[in-house]
């Protein structure tokens, strides 16, 4: 690689790339694991919701124990492995520094892992608690606990020791999520399991831990991937460099306030849920500043955008962080949650966000990541493109189904003249939909899997030279 | 950067000292109160079985489907569809080990059901859920029952009343299992029917 007309920062990032390409490959390899799985898991809920008698004969098996699974696996196990890969490479590649104590990766990778096998059988064994995203049994929690605690300290130390002299934004929201994520996990397992609060102070607690997964976690990391790809892929820079601060403080903020919402009537004073209703419609400023920022850079280029793997799932991504964002904050009006709260409604949102956002933005950058990682092309852009059109009608049908369904259900609920099991058989047709919507989401992660295999072992490399596309690129000129 | 650093810590331990630490002095140590009407302490204890049968709605995970909250009257239709007579408190859940006032309806609230239906319907329900609720997609928890040989006389203890289909074999019965039975007594005791002074029925 030591090619004469390489600058000094190319070869660096090369260095950095060559150092975290065993790790990466380690995270990347379980969360296809945990995604094939965790899909599984998700159509055996659906099923069971729609067709009760599923799989009902056995304990282990039961629809609350699979739900509480499918949502640790796809959480924790697709998730938080593709956010480690990805989320430390960018880290690492942005504080262009030689790659230290790489071994902290493997262990705390080793952990997790082992914690989330360890976690999820324990689900199926009955030792869940009935916590939603915590229902790992707590002899688990130490095991992941060291483990975010070694990701969150390898992330923090990276910046440290950077040789950058410039901090670009998406180190700051790295930065913020790695220093985050453990405080909140082991503060959370300490108030709700080892000791306890007492009666609501529980899901007091819990809310605010649940919420900020996905604020202070999931998408702090998200949108620094596409900070970091979008700009990098254009060649051009972000629209406004000044707003994307603006969007990281104003996050920082109003997240931590914005998980009440999930109580909203609920038996908890009044004040705490104006003030996480408050937090909610604040979050329009963050979603605002950084859809700004996204959809102008990406505006003017959409031919590229189109053509590209990464930038085609995380533009997509990032269309859906505003709009889930948008309505998430909606949902928290008082007058809108009472139609909404207990309904499907939440259900289609928390998928809009984690689904349509997240991962979809977690396979653009794992789209970026792997080719240079392994210093190979992608084998096939049919199974690129198989995939993003599976998974992104199979989201949009899903979160279009639940909306609807949930909203008409949600009213109904509030009209006390027609009996609960009508509102039950009412769902019934959405509940189908979103069953066919996860058979496509299935097809697309096959397609996804099936391409990085063929990727890891090399078996087919494709000949051309130059990165894979999706649309041949017209005169291209050996590009 | 040391402020960058400093803004990131206090971002988090802002929210938590406001949403959580200060609710918890506030409200972290409630005690039961004496009511005039009976002289006892309100919310009751809930009895020994009552406490072990929530392990099982624990390990059922019944909360991803049920909540056991009542909202404020004229907040939805908590109180029309007999779902309580008063909006419920943070005193109601003192003695939970963990609280579950849930997120989602898919099925009704059970905040007040030990005060709707009696033990017998519940493992009837429980048994077979369509069997009591036509069109219900609730699943079954027939594992949490015992096929059993009939004695000389049958168990005191035998469901009746099956649906098409569900009935046992001809000098067979059908029990609750110790977890079953613990899970219904959990399932009676849960009822917000007292009064409280922060909560006052029909509001």
């Amino acid at each position: 690689m030591n090619n004469p007309t390489m600058t000094l920062s190319q070869m660096t990032l090369s260095q950095i790339d060559r150092s975290l390409k065993g790790s990466g490959i380690f995270f990347v390899s379980w969360a296809c694991i945990w995604l094939l799985v965790g899909t599984l898991f998700a159509l055996i809920t659906s099923i069971k919701l729609q067709y009760p008698p599923f799989l009902s004969g056995y304990e282990w098996f039961t629809f609350g124990r699979v739900r509480a699974a499918h949502l640790n696996v796809v959480a924790y196990g697709w998730v938080n492995n593709a956010l480690f890969a990805v989320g430390l490479w960018v880290m690492a590649r942005l504080c262009k520094s030689p790659v230290r104590h790489k071994g902290m990766l493997y262990v705390a990778g080793s952990f997790w892992n082992l914690g989330l096998l360890l976690g999820v059988g324990g689900i199926f064994m009955g030792h869940n608690s009935a916590v939603e995203w915590l229902e790992m049994p707590t002899y688990v929690s130490p095991l992941l606990a060291v483990a975010y605690v070694l990701i969150g300290a390898w992330g923090v130390l990276a910046f440290w020791h950077r040789e950058s002299d410039h901090v670009y934004v998406s180190q700051w929201y790295l930065l913020a999520a790695f220093f985050w994520f453990p405080w909140l996990y082991t503060i959370v397992q300490m108030l709700i399991f080892f000791t306890p609060m007492q009666g609501v102070m529980q899901s007091i607690t819990h809310w605010w831990f649940a919420h900020n997964v996905l604020g202070l976690w999931m998408t702090p990391i998200c949108v620094a991937i596409v900070y970091y790809i979008l700009p990098k892929v254009l060649g051009k820079p972000i629209h406004s460099y000044y707003l994307s601060v603006v969007g990281f403080w104003s996050l920082a903020l109003f997240y931590n306030w914005a998980g009440m919402h999930h109580l909203i009537g609920g038996p908890i004073p009044v004040w705490m849920i104006s003030a996480g209703i408050v937090g909610s419609i604040m979050m329009f400023v963050p979603v605002i500043v950084t859809a700004i920022n996204h959809h102008i850079t990406a505006m003017g280029s959409l031919r590229d955008i189109w053509n590209s793997p990464s930038l085609r799932f995380i533009v997509f991504g990032a269309m859906n962080y505003t709009l889930s964002s948008a309505f998430g904050s909606l949902m928290a009006l008082r007058s809108f949650n009472k139609i909404t709260h207990f309904t499907h409604f939440t259900v289609g949102h928390a998928h809009h966000g984690a689904y349509g956002f997240v991962t979809m933005v977690l396979f653009g950058g794992i789209y970026f990541m792997l080719p240079r990682l392994l210093n190979r092309e992608w084998p096939s852009a049919g199974l690129i493109r198989m995939h993003f059109w599976c998974c992104s009608s199979g989201i949009i049908l899903m979160v279009v189904a639940l909306s609807i369904g949930g909203w008409f259900q949600g009213l109904k609920m509030n009209n006390p003249n027609i009996p609960f099991l009508d509102i039950v058989r009412f769902t019934l047709p959405y509940l189908h939909a979103r069953t066919l919507a996860g058979l496509l989401l299935l097809c697309g992660h096959v397609a996804f899997v099936v391409n990085v295999v063929w990727m890891l072992r090399g078996s087919y490399v494709r000949s051309e030279t130059g990165p894979t596309l999706l649309s041949p690129v017209p005169n291209s000129g050996g590009l | 950067m040391p402020l960058l650093f400093l803004g990131i810590f206090f971002c988090l331990a802002f929210s938590w000292t406001g949403l959580i630490l200060y609710p918890h002095m506030h409200m972290g140590n409630l005690k039961p109160v004496a009511l005039e009407v009976d002289g006892m302490l309100y919310p009751l204890r809930p009895s020994g079985l009552a406490a072990q049968g929530e392990q099982v709605y624990i390990q059922m995970n019944c909360t991803t489907c049920h909540s056991q909250q009542v909202r404020p009257k004229g907040f939805g239709a908590d109180f029309e569809r007999g779902w309580g007579d008063r909006q419920s408190v943070p005193r109601d859940y003192i003695y939970n080990k963990q609280n579950m006032i849930g997120t989602n309806r898919t099925g009704p609230d059970l905040a007040n059901i030990g005060d709707r239906v009696n033990a017998e319907w519940h493992h009837k329900h429980l048994y077979n859920p369509r069997s009591t609720s036509k069109g219900s997609i609730m699943p079954s928890f027939k594992f949490l029952y015992k096929l059993q040989k009939q004695g000389k006389a049958p168990s005191h203890e035998a469901l009746k009343g099956f649906a098409p289909g569900d009935e046992p074999p001809e000098g067979y019965e059908v029990v609750p299992s110790h977890r079953a039975k613990i899970l219904v007594e959990y399932l009676l005791s849960l009822k917000q029917n007292y009064e409280l002074p922060e909560g006052k029925l029909s509001k």
